[in-house]
């Protein structure tokens, strides 16, 4: 058995003797090293070591999956944060020391398994062993007597018997005597094995584990993943620069971003309102869309929570959603100077939605307009607004005015969604010499100053959508069920051997020996032993069924 | 009809929680009066039962088969009345998982007499399903998008059966430790106050058993880990991306990995391994508690 040497059913290999010897030499040290690494000790300590190594990851934010999150960390804990970050604690997964392990982990599993492999190709195709001289002295054992046959009979009996129980079996025959003390007599044996799938089916497990790794580690670099929203309406095309953020893999080509658009036709949101527990609480999204690939014919399709879109090799997943009002603003002299809906964020349970309407161009001074709009609105005992249901019910949108400069000319990216208002003068609004605008759909007001005039022409929705290409994903789940059902062979197929020894009595009468030893965890063992008895004492017709 | 119906499944949860109370007293008398028994404190090789003095065990265990009885009546009808799964919440998780570790212990007593691990079963079921009932009782409401799909059935469900046989496993591994104890404390002459175990199956058969559970319950783990995989890529476009809840599933897995192959390692077996298996427990415990109730993280929002 080509097992690590401290596998506890591998013979003990005196390695300390060697460590001991002055004369050990590179290729000795490295020899030992090795052994080392891919010993059953240091693939358990690995695995532990990677356990606890897992755990800080979730004890403080990780950029890859909760940036915002690690943000409000460095604000928390100014101190702490940057010796954290210095130890990679906010890219646990991606950390040196997080791969050392696994890397390490994986080297000794390859060095282990290759081994493995090789005895265990070699071991399908050998002879099941010789019998053991004393076959009571092994774990489960059982014997019979037999008259009026032969003892080759009986030997072919038992043959028959483990053969159609689906052992490989091979006969030795043994003369009297032997070496020793232990003198033994003349008998002929067979000696069978089974379960050589049990061996089979952990090297798969663990090729399985390796081929996890190598699709997970290669489907980063060549998929990406971008994210978009749109209103309805509104029709994306799928391109770089369609995207609002696009995180592309190393290997990714964009040209290989497959041609399409998608048009977002309808958002519909079901709230629940008969339970009195979860009165506005959303139980269905459904966005409807229709999609076109380059050169076909546009077709109808849904997108829903768990229910992705799968497209010209891409994936689309409904993300989030939340309201686009529809605002006009026109110059004093009612020319219009822009006209859209703008997608606001959603900031509570009700949907209270903030949104940002930048206007560079087109009016005496830049103008910037942060809006809340209240899906239903309802008014507070302070007189502040706020939204009591997320449908739309009874929508009001209010406008803080601020003029002044926006910041866009310094070339310097700005979000779409948050207004820099340093260098700008508050104009209406809280704490500003007018109140904020206030708005039902259709109605219009003027702009502080004489700006112009905006109206709140209605509201869309709008969803965001994540599109992705994973193009080793299928294969992360092909190795995956690989070593899920590796695992199940070898943890629940015993293998075992069996020995049957027939020996001639003086009388003539017939002594059957049956005795079995697993390889490994067996509770089915003396059970297996006692059924081979009683199926060779029917084959000789000793017992009737 | 809702409100009746799930009015009912707490009336029958808080029932068999009475019926387990008292079963976990029987059982914990039966093993009590093992260590008073006049059985020798010698080494035990086989296993030893004693029929005449169980018949506080077996009473004990109708009551538990009751107490099943009624809880699987509660979480039915919990389903019943929420149109879906009980097992979408905080307070579900704790109805299906702990009648799931009671369910695995009967059936595993239908095979092996485990019936010495009443007392841990009634009782870690009592602590959780108190804790559960009185903390994080919640009203059913829908089940928000992002858990409708059949792999919330298939997921959760599998996890929480996993759970039952890791349980188990912890429960004979802590009984391994003590038997080992009681056994070289037995062989040095030495008094123990842990004669009670003299009837128990000795360590190595214990350990067996542990062992033999607990891989039931990873191969169950793992095809929790590559189902919770599947449905991450379809509900949040991503198979992996190391959100508290996974990296404790994996964490879990790694665990036990390391158990399997310390019950192979020279020097790990026995012990080592039991400890190993009880510290995976724990992390089973951890990631169902403290993850769930304190950790940030995409399944913060499965509500408590
Ligand atoms: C990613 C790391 C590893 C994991 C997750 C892992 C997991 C497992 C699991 C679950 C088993 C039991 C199932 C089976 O028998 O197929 C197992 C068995 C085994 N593993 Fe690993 N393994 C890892 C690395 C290694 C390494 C590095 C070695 C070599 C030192 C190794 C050697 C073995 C051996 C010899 C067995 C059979 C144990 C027995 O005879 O009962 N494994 N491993």
């Amino acid at each position: 058995m080509s097992r690590p040497s401290d596998h506890i059913d591998s013979k003990p290999v005196d390695v300390d003797a060697k460590i001991v010897n002055p004369n050990l030499g590179v290729v000795g040290w490295l020899r030992w090293f090795w052994r080392q690494l891919t010993s059953m000790r240091t693939a358990l300590l690995l695995l532990l070591l990677l356990a606890i190594a897992a755990v800080p990851g979730s004890l403080v934010p990780q950029r890859s999956s909760d940036p915002n999150g690690v943000s409000q960390y460095f604000v928390d804990h100014k101190d702490t944060a940057p010796i954290l970050d210095q130890f990679q604690m906010f890219d646990v997964y991606s950390s040196a020391w997080f791969s050392a392990i696994y890397l390490l982990l994986f080297i000794s599993l390859i060095g282990c398994v290759l081994p493995r492999t090789k005895h265990h190709i070699e071991a399908l195709q050998a002879q099941p062993p010789v019998t053991p001289a004393n076959l009571v002295r092994l774990p489960a054992y059982a014997k019979i007597s037999v008259s009026g046959k032969s003892a080759e009979e009986v030997l072919e009996a038992a043959r028959a018997v483990l053969k159609s129980d689906r052992y490989r079996v091979a006969r030795y025959d043994r003369a009297a005597g032997g070496k020793g003390k232990l003198k033994s007599e003349a008998a002929i044996t067979v000696s069978a094995e089974r379960g050589y799938m049990r061996e089979t089916g952990n090297l798969i497990f663990h090729f399985a584990l390796v081929g996890v790794l190598i699709a997970v580690g290669f489907g980063g670099g060549f998929g990406f993943a971008g994210q978009r929203a749109f209103y309805e309406g509104q029709a994306f095309t799928n391109s770089l620069i369609a995207f609002d953020s696009f995180n592309p893999g190393r290997f990714f080509d964009s040209s290989t971003l497959p041609p399409y658009t998608i048009q977002l036709d309808k958002f519909t949101v079901v709230y629940e309102e008969k339970n009195s527990n979860a009165i506005g609480q959303p139980v269905d999204f459904t966005a409807d869309v229709t999609t076109q690939i380059k050169g076909e014919e546009p077709q109808k399709q849904t997108i829903k929570v768990n229910e992705p879109l799968r497209i010209a090799g891409t994936d689309v997943y409904l993300l989030g959603n939340g309201y686009a009002p529809t605002v006009t603003i026109r110059d004093p002299e009612g020319n219009v100077i822009f006209t859209d809906s703008v997608n606001f964020l959603p900031q509570d349970n009700n949907l209270t939605s903030l949104g940002v309407i930048k206007l560079p161009d087109g009016l005496a001074e830049q103008v910037g307009l942060i809006g809340f709009l209240y899906p239903t609105v309802s008014t507070g005992h302070s007189g502040a607004s706020f939204s009591m249901y997320p449908d739309l019910i009874d929508p009001q949108l209010a406008f803080d005015v601020y003029s002044g400069d926006l910041g866009l000319d310094e070339g310097i990216p700005r979000s779409v969604y948050a207004l820099d208002t340093e260098d700008m003068t508050k104009l209406a609004g809280r704490n500003s010499p007018l109140e904020a605008i206030e708005l039902k759909p259709g109605e219009s007001a003027e702009l502080p100053d004489g700006l112009g005039t905006v109206t709140f022409d209605g509201v869309k929705r709008f969803v965001s959508l994540d599109i992705h290409r994973d193009p080793t994903q299928g294969w992360v789940l092909v190795f995956a069920l690989s070593a899920l059902g590796g695992l199940l062979i070898s943890l629940f197929i015993p293998r075992r051997r069996m020995w049957v020894s027939v020996t001639e009595n003086a009388d003539g009468s017939v002594t059957a020996e049956c005795a079995g030893l697993a390889r490994g965890d067996d509770p089915t063992l003396e059970g297996a032993v006692i059924a081979l008895k009683d199926k060779l004492e029917r084959a000789l017709g000793l017992t009737r069924d | 009809m809702t409100d009746t119906l799930s009015q009912y499944s707490v009336l029958a949860l808080y029932s068999a929680m009475a019926i387990y109370a008292i079963a976990f007293v029987l059982f914990t008398l039966d093993l009590a009066k093992g260590a008073s028994s006049d059985a020798p404190a010698g080494e035990a090789t086989k296993v030893v039962v004693v029929p005449e003095r169980r018949k506080l065990a077996r009473v004990a265990m109708s009551l538990t088969v009751l107490g099943f009885v009624l809880q699987l009546a509660a979480t039915l009808m919990r389903g019943f009345a929420a149109s879906r799964v009980p097992w979408a919440n905080m307070y579900e998780f704790a109805m299906t998982g702990t009648l799931i570790i009671v369910g695995v212990f009967l059936l595993v007593n239908l095979k092996w007499d485990m019936k010495f691990l009443g007392s841990f079963v009634t009782g870690l079921v009592l602590l959780l399903l108190g804790l559960a009932a009185t903390r994080y009782y919640v009203e059913i409401v829908p089940l928000p998008p992002a858990l409708q799909s059949y792999w919330l059935v298939i997921h959760v469900f599998v996890a929480t059966l996993a759970t039952g046989f890791f349980a188990l496993g912890f429960a004979l591994s802590l009984m391994q430790l003590l038997q080992t104890k009681r056994e070289s404390a037995a062989a040095a002459q030495e008094k123990t106050r842990l004669g009670f175990l003299t009837r128990l199956p000795d360590s190595v058969q214990l350990e067996n058993y542990a062992y033999r559970l607990i891989i039931i319950g990873f191969v169950l783990w793992t095809f929790t880990l590559i189902a919770g995989a599947i449905w991450a890529e379809k509900a949040w476009g991503r198979y992996w991306g190391w959100d508290t809840k996974e990296v404790w599933t994996f964490i879990i897995w790694t665990i036990y990995a390391g158990y399997i192959h310390a019950r192979s390692t020279r020097g790990w077996r026995g012990t080592r391994s039991a400890w190993l298996a009880m510290v995976g427990f724990a992390a089973v415990m951890f990631n169902f508690t403290v993850v769930n109730i304190f950790f940030k993280g995409l399944h913060s929002y499965s509500g408590l």
